[in-house]
C-alpha cells in the first residue's frame, strides 16, 4: 500500500481553487478536510480467529460557513473535479443565493506528528498481529478453570489528515493508534460474569514491546472470576472511592462535556456563566491536553487544523475556561483551543475532549480507604453518560467492592452510579497522589465517536447514589 | 464509471463481476452500496447546518478452506475493488479454520414485499425540509414560555445496494427514510430540564409535528422541580421509548451467536417460561409499519416473522446462517451488517412486544405506588446482557394512588433482565414506532429497586 503523504498529493493551488469554489455563493469561510485512513482489525472469539478485516476510508469533507449557517458536503472522489463538485454542493447548502468574487491563499504548510511512531503497523505482518490474540486467549483461559469464553480484538489505524481553509490554515497530521482488548466470561453457580480490559495508545506496534499482554488478559479473567462471588450492589447514597486511572470518565461526564463551548453557548450546560467561580472542591485541577504524547486522545492538530494544546479547565476548584472549536471561538472572538474534532471526513467537526484528567492531590491512596468506614470502592469503571443541561450523569462500575471499616471487602455485582456533576465536584473530599491514565475510550456525541483518554489519582466522593438492588 | 449515477443494474453488474473471479473452492460474498443523506439543523429560526452527503462502498467476504477474511473500501473505483478482493483473500489466509464457516444458502423462503421506497420523499425540496425543522422548532416552543430549543432537526437518507454470492444469492435493494427530531430545554428558577421528541413517516407529509412539539415541551416542563426520591422497592411504568430500549437489550440475549458461544443467559431454555404469560415477543421486519422493516437480511436471505417468546414461553433465538449451522438449525434471516466493513453478525431486526389494549393513563390508574420512567440514562454502562444485571439512571414522575405526582430525577432503577421479564404485570396498547430496531409500548414492571436518597 502506498504511503504517499497527503501534503505531496494535493497541491496548494488545487486546494485554493476548491476553497474559492466553496466561497462562490458569498460565504465568508470555506474549509477542506482530507482524510486517508487505513485500518486493520482482527478478532478472536471462541478460540478461533474469526475475522480479519482491513479497510480504507479516503475522502474529503468541505465545510462552508455563511453567516451563522454551515453547509457541508463530502465525497470519496479526491480528484480536483470531485473536490470542486463537493465544494459547490457545500456552498449551495450554506446559501440559496448570493455570489461574488473571492480569492484564497494558503499559508505555509505546517506538518504535525503526534509522536514518533517507531514501528508502523504497516511494517508488521498480519500473522504477527494475530499471534497476539492467541496469546491473550491462552493467558485468559489459563487464569482459572471457571473461564468459559474469551474474545480478544486487535486493531490499528493510520489516519492521515490535511486541513486547508480560507483563513490560510494549511496543516497535516498523521495519527497512528494501536489497540488490544480482551473480554472474558466466567461461569459459576450464580450464573455468568464478565471481565474486560484493554490497552490503547497513539503509537505503533512498539506498544507490545512496552506493555504486557498476558497481564492484561489475566486481569480481564480475574475480574470475571472475582464477580462470581459478588453480592448485589447496595442501593442508596454512600461514600465512593475510585481507584486511580479508572475514574477519569467521572470527570469526562461530570463536567467535561458541560465545558464544551457549543453546549455552553446553547445554554445546555450547568456550567454556563460560571467562569471564575468555584465549581469544584479546591483540590481539583482539571486539564484537557491533546499534546499528551502516546495517550489515546493525543493529536498533532485538531480536525480544523488547529495545533493541539494543553488547556487548564478548572484550577484549584475555579472554572478557568471552556473548550472551543472554530465556530464557537469565532463567535466569542477568542482563540480556538484545539478541540474541534470529527469522527471522519464525512462528519462536521464540533467541540470534543482529547485527554482529560485531574492532577494529583496529596493523600496516600491507602489512607483514603482507611478513612472510609462504609462505602463502595470502584476499581474499574465502564462507560458513562451525562445530561449536560441538568448535570445529572451516570457511570457503570464493572469492578467494585464494599468498603467496611476502612477495608476493601466483598466484590459487588455491576450497576450504575448516578450523581449530579456540580454537586459531585464539590463533594470530592480526598484526592490521592498516585495519578494514572485509564483505559482508552471512545467518546460519543451527536452520533460521532472519537478516541479520548482520561485519568485521575485515587479519590473519594463523600456521597453518590449506588444503583444496586440490595436494600 | 461515474458511480454517482450508477443504476441499481450497474451496481448488480459490479457485484457479479467480483464473484465471477472466485477461484475453485472459494466462496465470495459482495455487497456494493451507494447512498446519501440530508441533515438539517435549525436553531432559533435559522439553519445552523445543512449537510448533503453521498456515500458509497464495497465490502467483500472470502471464505476458503474454512477460513474467513473480509475487506472494505469507501469507494467504487475499479482499482479499489481489485484491492479489496485481494485484501480479503489475504485476510482469509490468516483466519482460524472454522468448520461452520460459510455463506448463506438459498432456503426457498420468499421475500415479503415491502414498500421501502417513497417517491414523495424523493421529490421533497430542500426548502420544504428546512421548513419542517423550523415548524417543529416553533411548535415545541410555542406552547410554554419556559421552553427553549436545544436543536430541531430534519434527516433523511437513502441507500441502493446490490448483493451477490457464489452460492447464487443475489439481488438489489433500495430504501429511503426520514424523521424529524427536536430537543428542548425548560427553565424555571435557575433550574433546567430537558425534553425531546421524534416524528417519523414514510415521507414528511406523514409526520405528526403537532404531537412531537407537544411531547418535547411536556417532557421538559413536567420535570421542572424534580427531586431525588427515597430508595425503595417499587413498580415502574416504562414510557414507550424506554421500553423500546429495554427490548433491544432483551433482543441481544436471544441472539443465536451469543447462544452458541455460551454468552446468553437464555441458552438451553427453549420451552421454559422466561416471561410473564402475557408476553409475546416477536421480531418482525416484514411488518411494514416498523422503521427498520426490510426484505432481506445481511446475507441476502428473505426476512421473516420470528416468534421469540410466546405467552411467556421461550420459543427460540434469532440466527444467521453461521450461528444456525453451529446450533444445528436454519437461519431465521437475522444476519445484520453494521457499517460497511464487518462480516455479518446476528441481531433482531424489528423487535416488538405484542401490545395490550390499555392507554398509559389506564395502566397508571392500576398502580398505587410507583414511578413513571420517562427517560433512562446509561443503559450501555449499567446493564450487562451476559450476567443479566440491570441498573440504569432515570427520571420521571412518581405515581400515587393511580395518578402521576411530583417529578423525580437523579435516581436509578435496578433488577435483573431475568426478573424483569417475569415481573411484567401489564402491557399497554399505546404502540409507538420509533427510528430504531425496537418498537415502544408502555410496560408495567413490579419489584424494581429504586435507588435515590
Amino acid at each position: 500500500m502506498s504511503a504517499t503523504s497527503l501534503s505531496t498529493e494535493f497541491a496548494p493551488a488545487v486546494l485554493e481553487r476548491v476553497l474559492v469554489a466553496g466561497r462562490s455563493t458569498g460565504a465568508g469561510f470555506a474549509e477542506v478536510f482530507i482524510e486517508d485512513k487505513r485500518s486493520m482489525s482482527a478478532a478472536l472469539d471462541d478460540g478461533r480467529v474469526e475475522q480479519v478485516t482491513s479497510g480504507r476510508d479516503r475522502g474529503a469533507g468541505i465545510r462552508v460557513i455563511h453567516g451563522d449557517t454551515t453547509g457541508f458536503a463530502h465525497t470519496s472522489d479526491l480528484s480536483e473535479e470531485g473536490l470542486l463538485r463537493a465544494a459547490r454542493a457545500a456552498a449551495a447548502a450554506a446559501s440559496h443565493g448570493g455570489g461574488g468574487v473571492n480569492s484564497v491563499s494558503l499559508g505555509e504548510m505546517k506538518r504535525h506528528l503526534v509522536n514518533t511512531v517507531q514501528i508502523a503497523p504497516s511494517d508488521v505482518t498480519k500473522v504477527r498481529k494475530i499471534e497476539l490474540l492467541s496469546q491473550a486467549n491462552d493467558a485468559a483461559r489459563g487464569y482459572d478453570g471457571a473461564i468459559v469464553q474469551v474474545s480478544a480484538g486487535y486493531s490499528d489505524s493510520t489516519r492521515r489528515i490535511l486541513v486547508a481553509n480560507s483563513d490560510g490554515v494549511f496543516a497535516t497530521d498523521e495519527q497512528v493508534r494501536t489497540l488490544l482488548r480482551v473480554s472474558a466470561v466466567a461461569n459459576g453457580d450464580t450464573g455468568m460474569q464478565t471481565g474486560y480490559d484493554s490497552m490503547g495508545y497513539t503509537i505503533g506496534f512498539e506498544m507490545f514491546d512496552e506493555e504486557n499482554i498476558d497481564e492484561l488478559a489475566r486481569n480481564a479473567a480475574r475480574i470475571a472470576v472475582t464477580k462470581l462471588h459478588a453480592r448485589p450492589a447496595p442501593s442508596g447514597a454512600m461514600p465512593v472511592v475510585i481507584q486511580r486511572g479508572s475514574g477519569g470518565v467521572l470527570f469526562h461526564e461530570a463536567c467535561g462535556h458541560g465545558l464544551e463551548a457549543d453546549l455552553v453557548s446553547r445554554g445546555a450546560s450547568v456550567y454556563r456563566d460560571k467562569v471564575g467561580e468555584l465549581v469544584a472542591a479546591p483540590n481539583i485541577t482539571l486539564v484537557d491536553d491533546g499534546t499528551m504524547s502516546r495517550e489515546w486522545g493525543a493529536i498533532g492538530i485538531d480536525d480544523e487544523g488547529h495545533e493541539s494544546q494543553r488547556n487548564v479547565l478548572i484550577e484549584n476548584g475555579v472554572l478557568t475556561d471552556y473548550m472551543w472549536d472554530y465556530i464557537r471561538a469565532r463567535n466569542d472572538k477568542r482563540p480556538q483551543s484545539g478541540n474541534g474534532r470529527r469522527q471522519s471526513y464525512a462528519d462536521l467537526p464540533m467541540v470534543r475532549m482529547t485527554n482529560t484528567f485531574v492532577l494529583n492531590g496529596t493523600e496516600e491512596p491507602d489512607d483514603i480507604i482507611r478513612n472510609t468506614e462504609k462505602g463502595v470502592y470502584v476499581a474499574k469503571l465502564g462507560g458513562g453518560s451525562v445530561n449536560t443541561a441538568t448535570g445529572d450523569f451516570v457511570f457503570g462500575m464493572t469492578e467494585a467492592y464494599l468498603i467496611e471499616n476502612g477495608e476493601i471487602t466483598a466484590p459487588l455485582r455491576e450497576g450504575n452510579l448516578i450523581g449530579n456533576g456540580p454537586q459531585v465536584l464539590r463533594d470530592i473530599d480526598m484526592l490521592g497522589n498516585d495519578f494514572a491514565m485509564g483505559n482508552p475510550g471512545t467518546c460519543g456525541k451527536d452520533g460521532q465517536g472519537v478516541p479520548v483518554g482520561d485519568g485521575q489519582p485515587t479519590l473519594r466522593v463523600t456521597s453518590m447514589t449506588i444503583g444496586g438492588t440490595a436494600a | 464509471m461515474s458511480t454517482d449515477s450508477a443504476s441499481l443494474d450497474q451496481l448488480q453488474a459490479l457485484a457479479d463481476r467480483v464473484i465471477e473471479q472466485a477461484r475453485p473452492g472459494e466462496q465470495i460474498e459482495v455487497s456494493v452500496s451507494r447512498g446519501g443523506h440530508t441533515d438539517v439543523r435549525v436553531y432559533q429560526g435559522e439553519v445552523e447546518h445543512f449537510v448533503s452527503a453521498q456515500d458509497q462502498g464495497i465490502s467483500v467476504r472470502v471464505i476458503s478452506n474454512g477460513r474467513t477474511g473480509s475487506s472494505y473500501a469507501g469507494t467504487l473505483q475499479e482499482s479499489a475493488i481489485h484491492e479489496v478482493l485481494a485484501e480479503a483473500r489475504e485476510n482469509a489466509e490468516l483466519g482460524g479454520v472454522d468448520e461452520w464457516a460459510g455463506l448463506a444458502e438459498a432456503d426457498g423462503v420468499a421475500v415479503t414485499p415491502q414498500q421501502l421506497w417513497d417517491e414523495t420523499l424523493v421529490g421533497y425540496s430542500t426548502e420544504k425540509k428546512i421548513d419542517i425543522a423550523k415548524q417543529l422548532e416553533r411548535l415545541a416552543v410555542s406552547a410554554d414560555s419556559r421552553v427553549r430549543i436545544d436543536d430541531a432537526n430534519y434527516s433523511d437518507g437513502y441507500s441502493e445496494a446490490a448483493f451477490a454470492t457464489t452460492n447464487g444469492i443475489r439481488g438489489t435493494h433500495r430504501s429511503n427514510s426520514c424523521y424529524a427530531s427536536v430537543s428542548t430545554l425548560a427553565e424555571e428558577n435557575g433550574e433546567t430540564q430537558t425534553g425531546w421528541a421524534y416524528a417519523i413517516g414514510k415521507n414528511p407529509d406523514e409526520f405528526d409535528l403537532d404531537k412531537a412539539g407537544r411531547e418535547a415541551s411536556e417532557r421538559a416542563t413536567r420535570l421542572l422541580g424534580a427531586v431525588k426520591p427515597q430508595s425503595k422497592k417499587t413498580t415502574v411504568v416504562l414510557d414507550p421509548f424506554v421500553t423500546a430500549q429495554f427490548l433491544s437489550i432483551i433482543g441481544s440475549t436471544l441472539n443465536g451467536e451469543a447462544v452458541v458461544k455460551g454468552r446468553s443467559l437464555f441458552a438451553n431454555r427453549v420451552g421454559e417460561e422466561v416471561a410473564h404469560p402475557t408476553v409475546v415477543l416477536i421480531d418482525d421486519p416484514t411488518d411494514s409499519r416498523a422503521y427498520t422493516a426490510s426484505e432481506r437480511d445481511g446475507e441476502g436471505l428473505a426476512t421473516r416473522r420470528n416468534v421469540l417468546i410466546e405467552n411467556g414461553v421461550l420459543r427460540g433465538y434469532v440466527h444467521s446462517s453461521y450461528s444456525a449451522r453451529r446450533a444445528g438449525t436454519r437461519s431465521t434471516g437475522n444476519a445484520i451488517r453494521s457499517g460497511t466493513g464487518a462480516t455479518p453478525g446476528v441481531g433482531c431486526l424489528a423487535l416488538q412486544i405484542v401490545p395490550g389494549n390499555k392507554s398509559q393513563a389506564e395502566l397508571i390508574a392500576n398502580v398505587d405506588d410507583g414511578v413513571l420512567v420517562q427517560s433512562v440514562q446509561g443503559l450501555h454502562s449499567g446493564v450487562n446482557a451476559i450476567s443479566g444485571d440491570f441498573s440504569t439512571g432515570a427520571s420521571g414522575l412518581m405515581i400515587r394512588n393511580g395518578v402521576t405526582a411530583e417529578p423525580v430525577r437523579e435516581f436509578t432503577i435496578a433488577s435483573t433482565l431475568q426478573r424483569m421479564l417475569l415481573d411484567i404485570i401489564e402491557i399497554g396498547g399505546d404502540i409507538e414506532w420509533l427510528p430504531m430496531r425496537s418498537t415502544g409500548v408502555s410496560l408495567v414492571i413490579s419489584d424494581v429497586m429504586l435507588s435515590g436518597a
